[in-house]
Parts: structure tokens; C-alpha cells; sequence
């Protein structure tokens, strides 16, 4: 026989035997998945920061459709649109997604603050802190290694004059950065906020305000001018209870070292219809 | 027995797939970062090396080499070792769920892994019979296990090293991955002598 018939003869049966013994495996031995996962996974945005508390996109789509009872809002950085497809997938009733981000407590970046010495060793917040609380002189404040930089999964935080800044347009509200941070310096709030206390130290007035220019010294002046009775002060230390909160940003302006900042996260709806799509 | 052993010992520590004939490197850099990862994936390739064999050796033998096809053996290896991972991992999926979870990823990367094709090409190439090749491997597989094992302690320090910037993340990966295969080019000649 000629050798090229032969073996083009012997290698296709060779290939139609496999996919004949696969064919029949997979219609023996396959396990029926749920089309609906598929189908949520899509319309989820892929970024598996853990924000929903199951393990990534592929387990909050595959709890979703195996067990019952569980909310379509739990992504945030999904948003309504991504709430609204999964409810329309699932036949429940849609709920809205408060959109969420990351704001850092803590503004004592190289203008207001100095370091008490020169760290050489691992470059990590955690492994910093471990050693006398870290180089800056502010025990209380960010160390400005970046623990958070790398955890975060949309490359919305950077550390600029020492201290960690985040793009509140890139935040997409998954909180993985105030899980890392080992300072607990940064809380994840709902973007509506505006009034913010840029400042975590605990110590008495002076003490801090020798360590940094920016540090909250607990006069309640905010207390005092607050119109809604929203601020109280704890520990030597300015919190705002956003429930009472009107952002009239009255406490801003009194404050006499201006930790308390007014910020504008408008615009930051990242999965709103308009801009549907945009996906990380 | 003797024969058995040496082919073993030769296939683990001086032919060691990785660390002497680079093969299978893309596994050794990319899921060695952690040492139970390492280890499972070490585990798969094992198991798969040794189920190519096993159906690679008979058809080279029965098949190919009665028509004498033999240099169709290349890319008939390919086809019957994924399709075999293919099966083996529906079969899994059904009855081993477990397994399954945890080898998962590692499967259908091991489909079209070279260390594999280069195991089941080498036994033929080597004239092993159907005893040794089995053996041969074991052995291959056992040595993939050794690297990534090793490999994954030599990482987890990198972690916590301190190099120059420019070497951070891959290339000091890999200048530590050429130091490591260094060290195995000390075992030429260790095992025949072992039985001389």
C-alpha cells in the first residue's frame, strides 16, 4: 500500500477512535452543569476581588445558582447593571447596589509628618510595622509601602510624598486594601459620603501634633459647629456617624488643622447604564 | 532488576526532565510558587506520565512500528496523550469530585505539557521495553516532583529577599532556577558508579 495513504489512514482512525472514546465519555460519565452559571458569570466583571465574600466571579456565580436565597447585589464593582441582569437571569426581584469605595483616614504625607528613621528592611507595610510600628514618626499612620497597592485589583491606589492615594474614579469598592492594610487605615464607604476625618492617631493633642502637622489633637471643635450633633470624639480622635451626617461641611471649615477633608466622589457610578461595558 | 533501578535513579537525579533537559518549564515557573501547589501539580504529571506510557508504548509498538510509520510517532503521541487527559479528566469529574477540585486546573495543563511528549518519545527512542519504560516514567516523574518541590523552597525565600530592582520578580526567578540545575549537574555519573 503506499506509505502516505497509509498513514494518513492509520492517523485518522487513531483520531476518530479518541474522539469516538470521548464522545462516549462525555456522554456517559458527564455531570450536567447549570447553564446559568455561564450565564451570571458573564455578567459579572471578572475583576475576583472577593468583594461578595465567596471565592471570585466563577464561586459567586456558582452559588448563585445552586443555592437559593442568596442577594443579587452583593458585587460592587458589577453595580446595578450587573444586579439587574443576574436578577433577570434568576427570575428574583432586583435590588439596588449601593456603589462603594475605598477612602484612606490618614493624610500625613511628607509635608506634615517625618520619618523617626531609615528602614532597609522587607519593603512591606506588614513586615514595617513589626519593627517599631514602622519609619514614620506617626505610629497610627500609613507606612506608605504599598501593601495595598498590590492587592488591589484595579490599579487604583498609589503611594505619592510617602502616603497611599486612592483614585476613587478606578476604585471599584471590593475593600481588599482595608483588609490588608495593617494599619487599619482604610474603610470602604459608600460613595455618597463626603465629610472625612483624614486622620487615625490616638494620642493626646500634643503629642500628636508634634509628630505631624495633619494630626486630628481632639479640640471638638467639629463637635461644637456640627449642626446635626453627627461627630463625636473618641480616643482623642474625630468620628463621623454617617447616619446624622448632612455633609454640610461645616466641620471642615473649623477644623483648626484641617484633617477633616470634603471630598466629591460624583462620578464614580463605574457600572451605571450610560457606561455600560466597561468592564475590568 | 538491577537495570531497573539505575534507570530509575538516572531518570530522577542526572536525566532530570527540568533541571538537565529543560523540558516541561513552563509548569516549573509558573505553579511553583507555593509548595502544596508544587506538590499537586508534581503529583498530576506523575500520573499522567505514567498513563501516556502506558498507552503510547503498545501503539508505537503494535501499531506504528508494524507499518513502519514510525515517524508519524510525533504527532500521534500528541493527539492520543490529550485526548487521553481529556478522558481521564471527565472520568474524575464524575466519580472523583474531590480529586477533581484539587488536580482540576493542573489537567489541561498537563495536555500539552513537553516533559510529558518528551517522556513517551524518549522511552522509544531509548529502546525501552514495555517494563522499563514504565519505570523510566516513574522516575522522570518522581524527578519533575523532586524540582518542583525543591523549587518551591527556593522561591518561598525569594519572597522575602531583598534583590536589586532590575531582578525583581522573574529574572531572579530564573537565575535561581539555573543555580538549582547547577547543583543536579553534580549527580552525572553519580549512579553508575553507585553499581559499578
Amino acid at each position: 500500500m503506499n506509505p502516505v495513504l497509509l498513514a494518513v489512514i492509520v492517523v485518522c482512525s487513531i483520531g476518530i477512535l479518541c474522539a469516538v472514546v470521548l464522545v462516549v465519555a462525555a456522554r456517559f460519565f458527564g455531570v450536567e452543569e447549570d447553564e446559568r452559571v455561564n450565564e451570571i458569570r458573564e455578567c459579572l466583571p471578572g475583576a475576583n476581588c472577593g468583594a461578595c465574600g465567596y471565592a471570585g466571579c466563577d464561586g459567586y456565580a456558582k452559588a448563585l445558582a445552586e443555592e437559593e436565597g442568596i442577594k443579587t447585589n452583593l458585587c460592587i464593582p458589577g453595580g446595578d447593571a450587573a444586579s439587574r441582569q443576574i436578577s433577570e437571569i434568576l427570575g428574583v426581584e432586583f435590588e439596588d447596589v449601593v456603589e462603594q469605595v475605598a477612602v484612606i483616614h490618614c493624610y500625613g504625607d511628607c509635608n506634615h509628618t517625618s520619618h523617626k528613621m531609615d528602614y532597609v528592611g522587607i519593603q512591606s507595610c506588614q513586615a514595617a510595622k513589626m519593627f517599631y510600628g514602622g519609619a514614620g514618626k506617626c505610629g497610627f499612620g500609613c507606612i506608605g509601602l504599598g501593601d495595598c497597592v498590590s492587592v488591589c485589583p484595579n490599579n487604583a491606589i498609589c503611594i505619592e510624598n510617602g502616603i497611599a492615594h486612592i483614585d476613587t474614579r478606578k476604585c471599584i469598592g471590593c475593600g481588599l486594601c482595608a483588609k490588608t492594610c495593617p494599619q487599619k487605615l482604610i474603610t470602604v464607604m459608600a460613595d455618597v459620603e463626603r465629610v472625612l476625618v483624614t486622620c487615625n492617631n490616638k494620642e493626646k493633642g500634643v503629642v500628636a501634633r508634634q509628630k505631624c502637622s495633619n494630626a486630628c489633637i481632639g479640640c471638638k471643635m467639629c463637635v461644637k459647629h456640627c449642626p446635626s450633633g453627627a461627630i463625636s470624639v473618641e480616643d482623642n480622635l474625630a468620628r463621623i456617624d454617617y447616619e446624622k451626617c448632612t455633609d454640610c461641611g461645616e466641620c471642615a471649615k473649623h477644623c483648626p488643622v484641617g484633617c477633616i477633608l470634603i471630598s466629591d466622589f460624583s462620578g464614580i457610578h463605574r457600572y451605571s447604564e450610560d457606561n455600560e461595558g466597561q468592564k475590568f | 532488576m538491577k537495570s531497573l533501578i539505575i534507570i530509575l535513579m538516572t531518570s530522577v537525579l542526572v536525566n532530570n526532565y527540568v533541571l538537565s533537559k529543560f523540558l516541561g518549564i513552563c509548569p516549573f515557573l509558573g505553579v511553583s510558587k507555593k509548595l502544596n501547589q508544587a506538590a499537586g501539580m508534581g503529583a498530576a504529571v506523575i500520573f499522567v506520565m505514567l498513563l501516556a506510557t502506558a498507552v503510547t508504548w503498545p501503539i508505537h509498538t503494535y501499531i506504528l512500528a508494524r507499518n513502519g510509520l514510525e515517524y508519524m510517532k510525533t504527532i500521534v503521541f500528541i493527539l492520543v496523550i490529550a485526548a487521553l487527559v481529556q478522558l481521564v479528566e471527565i472520568i474524575l469529574k464524575k466519580y472523583m469530585p474531590s480529586l477533581h477540585a484539587s488536580l482540576g486546573i493542573y489537567l489541561p495543563l498537563i495536555t500539552t505539557n513537553c516533559a510529558v511528549l518528551g517522556v513517551t518519545l524518549n522511552n522509544i527512542n531509548d529502546s525501552y521495553n514495555f517494563i522499563e519504560s514504565m519505570v523510566n516514567s516513574l522516575g522522570c516523574g518522581l524527578g519533575f516532583l523532586l524540582a518542583m518541590v525543591l523549587f518551591a523552597g527556593v522561591r518561598s525565600r525569594l519572597e522575602t529577599a531583598n534583590p536589586p530592582e532590575s531582578f525583581k520578580g522573574l529574572p531572579i526567578t530564573l537565575i535561581s532556577a539555573a543555580i538549582v540545575a547547577l547543583s543536579f549537574f553534580g549527580f552525572s555519573g553519580v549512579v553508575d558508579g553507585l553499581f559499578a
